[in-house]
């Protein structure tokens, strides 16, 4: 067993070795490394062919036309571009955008974006079990309303929104819908048409593919409409500039052709690993499970040790590697906003773990990491003068902190 | 073996920076942003490719910010810039990649006037023009260290010392020209500079923009705060790190590449002046010495690249972004070449896995071509 032993698959997973491998033939000299746009030799028509195989990759697994995947360099382009894209093309028929407060970084910071160029955004609060309540949304929507972003599946708790409704509900209302799936793609069945989404973004690395490259699915059928956020050679039909990477389109491709052709079995293995996991520690006493278990990914387990402090209990599990919070986050001490979106208080949201498994993830593993964390909870508890208190009965919500 | 001679357009990675990068795919795979040791090995490995890809240009790792390429990093100080300054006057020289000239054109709708610097029949800043235009105090100026068509070479730092006489910012694009000349960062006086890694034998998919600190930039994505909150999303360890490699290299080899340039162009050139009939354009211009542009005057410039194709030789006419379209030129048509020899217009750019042998079979398929193309031409004609 290597260790640490990895369980932070949301936050990135490791290439799968049959991507790489595709990805190497498109880079050297022996390889196609031409530049898809060149139209005047072979060496850029192969290079297209190559970038044009995986584009109808990615297309299949969502359920789309390969004309409507567009390039871009990650999830975080795509969000900035289907959100900045979508406000700047239909900002003179409205100005407000409604989301949900999980959303990711890349979400929210570019709606607050938004805000300081005059637009509203309703910022919806999840139900406590992580999930979007339809009325709240329904009653969200407004006669000046452009946009719907709502992720998927969420980094953090893993849950599973259900997109065919809001989807139903945003087409009746006239309003795009927005969708960030870069945790959802290879873990859950996609398709744009029967979920009535009008984007998706998509990133190559949470499913077994390379940093530094992702797409936005962009509806035809009934068009809609971007600004492009990138200028310069009209790649992409206008929508996207800059020089396709043709080695990072394949790895997207050929990971998510991997995805569509593996997922079903796949997630039957690691459903039957995270609730071994799982089982293992939910006989604590006084642990949480944060987010809806049923409507999840099967990847996922995020939960809260109370009486244990978060940080303490990072450290102490070096032997694994974990988050809490989500990654892009994990700079600062502040507890998770998704975790206090859910009415998690700051105590049980800094003391929360999450835990992500894949597909290199071993029984062997998880049972060593689950063992781990017994052992590690059950001693910091040991030390915690709180947990003393608890367990003597002290109600601590009551108890009067004096300062030093 | 086909024989590839559009380096300009892209170049083939470097098998030696291949092997420093793909441990970055698989085995290092973490995110840099992750607190736990996954994350630290991909975290100094940027950190390292950083110092070097600043070191090529001689600027402060701080100065650095990854960008998903060259396009992104133009984009990025263009519209950076604009968005944190009142609209005003944004000037741009006459023979820019879209990369520039795009972002430059959307910046209208927000209120920006775009002039344009005019260059002369052999693709140079004209003086007077310059100062005239400098003196209107523009915000900011963006004119390429070198030409991706042409190879001509402007004098950046002359320029930028101007520019910043007047009050104003300096972008320049150097995508074409560091790795293969010396572009100096800290010497030059320019306030931002665009770099690409896979036009010095680098991966697709990232590049750079180099920020003097006193410039302040409105980041085009917004996300998770990496690069300093200057351009969100999860850095491309594995390409980040390819960049590094392939300047650490382009650096060493500099003196080396240019030396080996130059035999090849030199040797291009007086075959093609024998041929006859040919134009290169910004022949007295101080160029790129891996770039040779010419006009074969009376033949179709689409209908000669793809017999050299077939032919085994890949060129380009124009540059590749462009190769869609069958537009003569603008850069060419900047320069006041007439359209009809832009359009015949051929494009050859070395690198560092040409021999003489390439340029001399170039030669003999050129010379098949163009007596049958003209031929032709001349009995259509007649």
């Amino acid at each position: 067993m290597k260790k640490p032993i990895y369980l932070d698959y949301s936050a990135t997973t490791p290439v799968d070795p049959r991507v790489a491998d595709k990805m190497c033939k498109y880079l050297t000299l022996d390889g196609e490394f031409g530049n898809p746009a060149s139209r005047s030799h072979s060496f850029g028509w192969h290079a297209e062919e190559a970038v044009e195989e995986a584009r109808a990759n990615v297309a299949a697994l969502i359920g789309a036309d390969p004309k409507e995947i567009v390039w871009t360099s990650g999830a975080t382009e795509s969000d900035n571009l289907a959100i900045k894209g979508v406000a700047s093309f239909y900002g003179k028929k409205g100005k407000h955008i409604v989301t949900c407060k999980t959303e990711h970084k890349a979400v929210l910071d570019t709606c607050r974006q938004l805000e300081r160029e005059g637009f509203e955004v309703t910022y919806l609060d999840p139900e406590p079990n992580g999930l979007l309540d339809l009325g709240k949304l329904k009653a969200a929507i407004r006669p000046d309303t452009i946009l719907v972003s709502v992720m998927h599946v969420n980094n953090e708790i893993g849950v599973i929104q259900d997109l065919a409704a809001i989807g139903k509900i945003t087409r009746e209302r006239g309003v795009l819908f927005h969708s960030d799936a870069a945790q959802s793609t290879g873990k859950v069945p996609i398709d744009v048409n029967a979920m009535n989404v009008d984007l998706m973004s998509m990133s190559a690395h949470k499913t077994y593919g390379p940093k530094g490259v992702g797409a936005l699915y962009v509806r035809r059928k009934p068009r809609v409409r971007l600004e492009a956020q990138m200028h310069g050679g009209g790649h992409e039909r206008g929508m996207r500039s800059g020089t396709l990477a043709t080695h990072q389109c394949v790895g997207m491709g050929e990971a998510f052709r991997l995805a569509r052709e593996e997922m079903a079995t796949e997630n039957d293995r690691i459903r039957g690993l995270r609730n071994r996991l799982l089982n293992t520690l939910k006989d604590m006493p006084e642990v949480y499970v944060n987010g809806d278990l049923e409507h999840r990914v099967a990847h996922n387990l995020n939960m809260s040790f109370n009486f244990v402090e978060g940080e303490s209990l990072i450290m102490a599990l070096k032997d694994i590697a974990v988050s809490s919070g989500s990654a892009c986050t994990s700079a600062s001490l502040e507890p998770s906003y998704v975790l206090r979106a859910l009415g998690r208080n700051d105590e049980l949201a800094h003391s929360s773990i999450r835990f992500t498994i894949g597909r290199f993830t071993t029984q062997e593993e998880i049972d060593y990491a689950a063992a781990l964390v017994r052992e590690k909870v059950a001693k910091l508890r040991e030390l915690s003068p709180l947990w003393e208190m608890h367990q003597e009965g002290v109600d601590l919500s009551k108890v009067q902190w004096a300062a030093h | 073996m086909p024989v590839y001679l559009d380096h300009n357009a892209t170049a083939p990675f470097d098998a030696r920076a291949l092997e420093v990068m793909l441990p970055y795919l698989t085995q290092q795979h973490g995110n840099p942003s992750s607190v736990h040791r996954y994350g630290r090995a991909p975290r100094a490995a940027i950190d390292r490719a950083r110092e070097q890809v600043a070191e090529l240009v001689n600027a402060h790792p701080s100065q650095v910010i990854f960008t998903g390429g060259g396009t992104e990093a133009s984009n990025l100080a263009i519209k950076g810039f604009a968005a944190l300054h009142e609209s005003g006057h944004l000037v741009i020289g006459a023979t820019e990649h879209p990369s520039v000239t795009e972002p430059a054109e959307s910046l209208k709708k927000n209120g920006w006037r775009v002039s344009v610097l005019p260059v002369d029949g052999q693709g140079r800043l004209i003086g007077t023009e310059t100062e005239a235009l400098l003196k209107l105090r523009p915000p900011m100026v963006s004119v390429m260290w070198a030409n991706n068509e042409t190879g001509v070479i402007q004098d950046i730092p002359a320029l930028a010392a101007k520019v910043r006489a007047n009050g104003g910012v300096m972008h320049t694009d150097a995508v074409q020209a560091a790795g293969k000349i010396e572009v100096d960062f800290s010497a030059s006086g320019a306030h931002l500079m665009s770099l690409s890694a896979h036009k010095i034998n680098g991966p697709k998919g990232v590049g750079a923009l180099i920020v003097d600190k006193s410039v302040e930039l409105m980041p085009l994505l917004q996300g998770g705060g990496q690069e300093k909150g200057q351009r969100s999303g999860t850095e491309n360890v594995a390409g980040i790190v390819g960049f590094g490699a392939v300047a650490s290299l382009a650096k060493a080899q500099l003196a080396d590449y240019g030396t080996r340039m130059r035999l090849l162009r030199d040797r291009l050139e007086s075959e093609l002046q024998a041929l006859g009939d040919i134009e290169i354009f910004g022949a007295q211009a101080n160029r790129l010495a891996n770039t040779v542009c010419f006009g074969t005057h009376g033949v179709d410039g689409e209908t000669l690249l793809l017999n050299l194709d077939r032919a085994g030789i890949a060129v380009s006419s124009g540059s590749a972004c462009a190769s869609q379209h069958r537009e003569p030129s603008p850069v060419l048509q900047a320069m006041g070449v007439d359209p009809a020899v832009a359009l015949s217009a051929i494009r050859v750019s070395f690198g560092a896995g040409n021999t003489a042998q390439d340029v001399d079979t170039f030669i003999a398929a050129l010379t098949a071509q163009l007596r049958q193309l003209r031929r032709m031409a001349g009995r259509a004609v007649g």
